[in-house]
């Protein structure tokens, strides 16, 4: 603090800081993106280990025999399922009570605010059919869940009759001492999330449904199988939630515990772990499953079935079964006692789940980097923003007037509030006087929105009011949402850092739309495809992106995710703001 | 006049209080295939622990207990220790319930010493006996004080004889955490005469009594009236348990129980000491045999109004040596012939829950169920909620069909941080086939870091709402009553058997209060703030104060130049 008061030395400080400015931004931008991608690198991540003394070293048999019945009640249901075309609930009723479980049903109903063409629906309306395995001499406050989605054509048949063959395998055993909820959830999210609204009595999303009529106390840790084929290769653990928020690292680590010592498969956004990270493709296989794990964050929607547990705090992930062309294949008796294995670990939990981490990136299964490690190539590229804001500062000879900024900054908001509300308010309005499709339409309001604003006042004061806000902005969102802020901070913070009056207009005009949040997000969704090794034409990626977008709005008014509001309210007034400094006269 | 009692002294030259002791087992199939067994053992004794009275000489009611309630000059006492919930939707209702945990409930003398700060004293005696009986029943009793102790005006009232209903001298807790195991079973069947040597308490092996849906053992001891005249009384101990066993867990899905399936040992005698020892077995679903069949069958059919329903027992009389037949030894098969397992529809049942997300605030909902056709019955709610949860009590409301429902009766006695529980007593009527809906919202208190439990991620429990009803009696629902009675005596329903007291316990919550994380990131958390903490002032001290170079006062040739160069007009040096 010496340093600081001393007004020769803070001087030097401050001339140093300012002289120096440019270089300094350039070495940390630089220095965060290296950071960032050292993150893959297997020498500088941790190993995975289990926190959780409950689940760590207590030993538990897996002994569930029965995955051949599994596979015909699977049949069974599947054939149901075609005959009541959807939920087939009277069978799931009855099977479920000759199993010995209470069985509840839940009816829902949900009006879209506009058709989803991904799913085709717009008027939905469902079943959810629960069974709940009373544990003996439990006194009902904690339940574990396992949920299989009932899905229409052919899929997940299989996870449906696995869920019913534990249950009656579950049902037979003495050792439970939680409730054990076994869900059948019709229209996957949907269906989720009016059974978790439902179940803890809140509506966040204006969904109808029935009240409950059984319930297992507080829900510990659920899982949500996916599994559409008799045999499979390897198993998907699938982590991300709502809003990129992520279950605690034991659950992950319990899944790879689990398939390493039954001997599956397993993976991660679908890449299998590989040994050689000391060479460039070792290398670069744990950049891509790191990188398609900070794009499915950064999305902030829920990428299954589990996404939406998350919320309540109930830890929870997604399992998928994949089928692919190797020799290894894996029955579904093994799935089964995997199943088996990690509910009777979940169930000598003493505590919820809390040991471990909650904020993780992971580059492999058995690695994981963790907050502290990543935050610094976060905090490198704000550390940007702030000293522009004291260059700018400095700069600053007279006291800025307050009242000059309020307009650009008000008309940007205004904008930004135009842009959350009249894609849905128009679309009805676009679909009658045009011959687009409803997609199509939402999103063509949205970009049309691109509106230039000229104010006059002066710049330097609005640049740093721009560039302070960014910096709360990025360094919020990051705080919640790693994957988002540093994405938005990659391409936010350049323009922030040299956008003035006094470059090269055309080109600059052109850097700012290349960097605009909605071009972040159309190169995101192409380098996505790249990562998952489907590359598109641009014909396709132009749609996907267009879906995209539209999925966005939807997950924001069906299951309350904040990434729509943030861009359109908040990123997107910012970036303008920017674009104001750029045409400033 | 008994002969066989061992009797040397002559009973004229001592009056000996004269004890009784009777022992019985209530065997009920389920409807969901589930089986019920319900120990009762009494202990009657004509004696008076009252009014300094000593007693020294003990027979058949254990010393322990005696001591006890002359010591505590308690009047009633009333202990439950319970493993697991009774799921009344699958069971029906049970003969004796309980809530999951430990439940203790006493009423205590209104005698000489506590008349006049009877509060206080009362407190400190409670403090006194929970703590005794702690050691009793090697139970975590002693966990009770002030902050889980409530006194109910309404909900608890004494079931043995005496008027005296001032609730200052009723205490009532639970401990929801409570795990009953084996070693709460020992001493409890230490009270017994017989111990678990002889009679129906053989059966009580802990191995398999564990290995069991439900679980529940009590202790209730009262004073009841001697004879019909009731000018002295008696103090009746009468020791209970309960316990379920599953179809699938336990009888591997074949639906066939045998006392030997249930408890692995069989009966060859009665306790020596018991005056009557009965098993029962419920066969009022089975009139003619065709859902399940008994053997060995038994001519003793005895008929009861069992919770406001006409139910048909067949009787075991295990005094009698026919009853155990040519092996000398009793071992009773119930055998299924058909399987029919649907949910029952009990005409009162409760459900409670906690809803909402995030660690701030909740909401607890408590349902109630009046699945009665027609009839309209009035239930006392009694919520005792722990400080840690701060009710909103403002936001109380209840609702049946869509419309609110004020009760007619409300006590409400707000908690203080650290020293009681709220209480909250609401006398609600129940519109006949309806669910009433009572919702509070509440608050989650931050606690003092040494307040956690060493569990504190596990969540903090909050006991069962009690609901204590009298509900209109399944006989006398019975339209077609022209069965069996005679036109004449079934035109008014019967004032006995009209309604039948019934008191059903909700699930106890689970509620997740803010954590802090105790482990080393919690350390670096109170480090990086203590550091924030300092460097804040000094960087507020930086932005706020305006430095400026202050020039070190000149010599005096210095100021003197100054003077004379002001003086010629000229800048100073």
């Amino acid at each position: 603090m010496g340093l600081l008061s001393d007004p020769n030395r803070r001087r030097a400080l401050i001339s140093l800081l300012t002289r120096l400015n440019s270089p300094i931004c350039v070495v940390c931008y630089m220095a965060g993106v290296a950071w960032f991608m050292g993150l893959a690198f297997e020498p500088f991540t941790l190993r995975t280990y289990m926190s959780e003394n409950a689940m760590g070293s207590t030993m538990v048999e897996e002994r569930f025999p029965a995955g051949e019945r599994a596979l015909t009640t699977g049949r069974e249901f599947s054939a149901h399922k075609k005959k009541a075309g959807g939920m087939p609930v009277d069978w799931l009723v009855k099977t479920m009570q000759a199993r010995g479980l209470e069985v509840f049903t839940q009816r829902f109903s949900r009006k879209l605010p506009f058709p989803d063409e991904n799913k085709e629906r717009y008027m939905v309306k469902g079943t959810n059919v629960y069974g709940i395995l009373r544990a003996p001499r439990a006194p009902r406050t904690e339940a574990l869940v396992l949920s299989a989605p009932c899905t229409p054509g052919d899929s997940n048949n299989q996870a449906v009759g696995l869920l019913l063959g534990l249950a009656q395998y579950f049902r037979n055993q003495i050792y439970w001492a939680k409730d054990i909820i076994f869900l059948v959830n019709e229209h996957d999210l949907i269906g989720m999330q009016a059974w978790l609204e439902g179940y803890h009595h809140t509506n966040t999303t204006g969904m109808d449904w029935s009240p409950l009529q059984g319930r297992g106390g507080s829900i510990q840790a659920a899982l949500s199988l996916e599994l559409s084929s008799d045999v499979i290769t390897s198993m998907d653990l699938v982590l991300e939630g709502l809003n990129g928020q992520l279950p605690n690292l034991d659950l992950a680590n319990l899944f790879y515990a689990f398939c390493q010592k039954i001997g599956v498969l397993c993976t991660i956004q679908g890449k299998l772990q590989r040994n050689d990270w000391d060479s460039v493709s070792g290398y670069s296989h744990s950049v891509q499953t790191m990188m398609l794990m900070v794009m499915k964050q950064a999305s902030g929607r829920p990428w299954g079935d589990h996404g939406l547990f998350l919320r309540y705090h109930i830890e929870a992930a997604s399992i998928k079964g994949i089928n692919s062309f190797r020799q290894y294949k894996t029955d579904v008796t093994t799935i089964g006692r995997l199943l088996e294995g990690m509910y009777r670990k979940l169930n000598n939990l003493l505590e919820r789940l809390h040991q471990s981490y909650f904020f993780y990136l992971m580059p492999s299964l058995s690695h994981f980097v963790s907050i502290g490690y990543y935050m610094p190539a976060f905090g490198l590229l704000a550390v940007i923003l702030l000293l522009r804001a004291l260059d700018l500062w400095v700069q600053l000879v007279s006291s800025p007037g307050v009242l000059s900024v309020l307009t650009p900054l008000v008309i940007s908001h205004l904008t930004g509030v135009a842009l959350y509300t009249l894609p849905i308010q128009f679309q009805e309005m676009a679909v009658e006087q045009f011959p687009v499709s409803e997609t199509e339409a939402v999103v063509l309001t949205a970009i049309g929105y691109n509106v230039f604003l000229f104010i006059y006042i002066g710049w330097r004061v609005l640049k740093l009011v721009a560039v302070l806000y960014l910096a709360v902005l990025l360094g919020c969102t990051a705080l919640i949402n790693f994957s988002l802020g540093f994405i938005l901070a990659l391409t936010l913070v350049p323009v922030a850092a040299f956008v003035t009056p006094h470059v090269p207009k055309v080109l600059s005009a052109f850097i700012l739309v290349i960097l605009s949040p909605a071009c972040t997000l159309l190169f995101s969704v192409f380098f996505f495809q790249e990562l998952q090794e489907l590359p598109v034409s641009f014909q396709e990626g132009w749609l996907l992106y267009l879906s995209v977008i539209s999925q966005g709005i939807l997950d924001h008014f069906l299951y309350g995710s904040l990434v729509y509001p943030l861009i359109a309210l908040l990123v997107y007034p910012c970036w303008l703001l920017f674009w104001n400094i750029l045409f400033w006269k | 006049f008994d002969t066989s009692a061992p009797e040397t002294v002559d009973p004229s030259s001592v009056p000996q209080p004269k004890d009784d002791f009777q022992e019985e087992l209530v065997i009920r199939p389920l409807h969901s295939g589930d089986i019920y067994a319900s120990f009762q053992f009494r202990t009657v004794w004509e004696t008076d622990f009252m009014r300094g009275n000593k007693v020294s000489h003990y027979r058949l009611f254990p010393k322990s207990l005696g001591q006890v309630i002359s010591k505590f000059s308690v009047r009633e006492l009333h202990i439950s220790f319970t493993q697991g919930y009774w799921r009344t939707m699958q069971w029906g209702q049970p003969f004796q319930p309980s809530p999951p945990g430990a439940e203790l409930w006493v009423w205590f003398q209104d005698s000489a010493e506590c008349k006049v700060y009877a509060a206080g004293c009362v407190d400190g005696t409670w403090k006194e006996l929970t703590n005794v009986l702690s050691g009793i029943f090697c139970a975590s009793l002693n966990f009770i004080d002030s902050t889980n102790t409530v006194q109910p005006s309404a909900s608890f009232k004494p079931l043995g004889i005496g008027n005296e209903t001032d609730h200052r001298f009723l205490r009532y807790a639970t401990l929801p955490r409570e795990i009953v195991c084996t070693e709460n079973l020992t001493p409890w069947k230490k009270l017994l005469p017989c111990g678990s040597k002889a009679g129906l308490a053989v059966l009580l092996k802990s191995e398999k009594l564990f290995h069991s849906s439900f679980h529940s053992q009590a202790v209730h001891i009262r004073p009841v009236c001697q004879d019909w005249q009731c000018k002295t009384t008696s103090w009746e101990l009468r020791q209970t348990l309960n316990v379920v066993f599953d179809l699938h867990n336990s009888a591997q899905g074949k639906r066939e129980w045998s006392l030997f399936k249930m408890f692995s040992r069989t009966l060859t005698e009665a306790c020596p000491l018991a005056s009557s020892s009965k098993i029962y077995i419920d066969i009022t679903d089975n009139p003619q045999g065709e859902q399940f069949e008994v053997s060995p069958a038994t001519p003793l059919l005895s008929q009861a109004v069992v919770l406001g329903d006409r139910r048909t027992f067949s009787v075991y009389d295990l005094t009698q040596q026919i009853t155990f037949g040519t092996v000398r030894s009793l071992n009773l098969l119930i055998r299924w012939k058909s399987s029919e397992g649907d949910m029952l529809r009990p005409l009162l049942h409760a459900e409670r829950y906690v809803a909402g997300y995030g660690l701030q605030t909740g909401e607890i909902h408590t349902l109630m169920y009046n699945n009665h056709p027609y009839r309209s019955f009035p239930v006392l709610l009694l919520d005792s909620v722990p400080w840690y949860l701060r009710l909103y009590i403002h936001t109380l409301t209840v609702t049946s069909k869509g419309k609110d429902n004020k009760p007619s009766y409300i006590h409400y006695q707000p908690s203080k941080d650290r020293l009681r529980p709220h209480l909250l007593e609401m006398l609600v009527q129940l519109p006949p086939n309806s669910v009433t809906e009572v919702t509070v919202q509440f608050e989650r208190a931050l606690l003092k870091w040494t307040e956690y439990t060493p569990d504190p991620n596990h969540g903090f429990y909050v006991g069962s709402s009690v609901i204590s009803s009298l509900v209109p009696s399944i006989v006398a629902m019975d339209t077609n009553s022209t069965r069996e009675r005679p036109l004449f005596s079934s035109f008014f329903p019967c004032k006995e058997e009209s309604s039948y007291f019934v008191r059903v316990y909700t699930e106890p919550l689970l509620v997740n209060l803010p954590t802090p994380d105790f482990s080393m990131p919690y350390n670096v958390i109170c480090l990086t703030c203590t550091v924030v903490a300092v460097g804040y002032g000094s960087l507020y001290n930086l932005l706020t104060r305006s430095f400026q170079i202050e020039e070190p006062s000149p010599g005096l040739a210095k100021r003197i130049a100054n003077i004379i160069r002001k003086m010629r007009g000229v800048p100073p040096l």
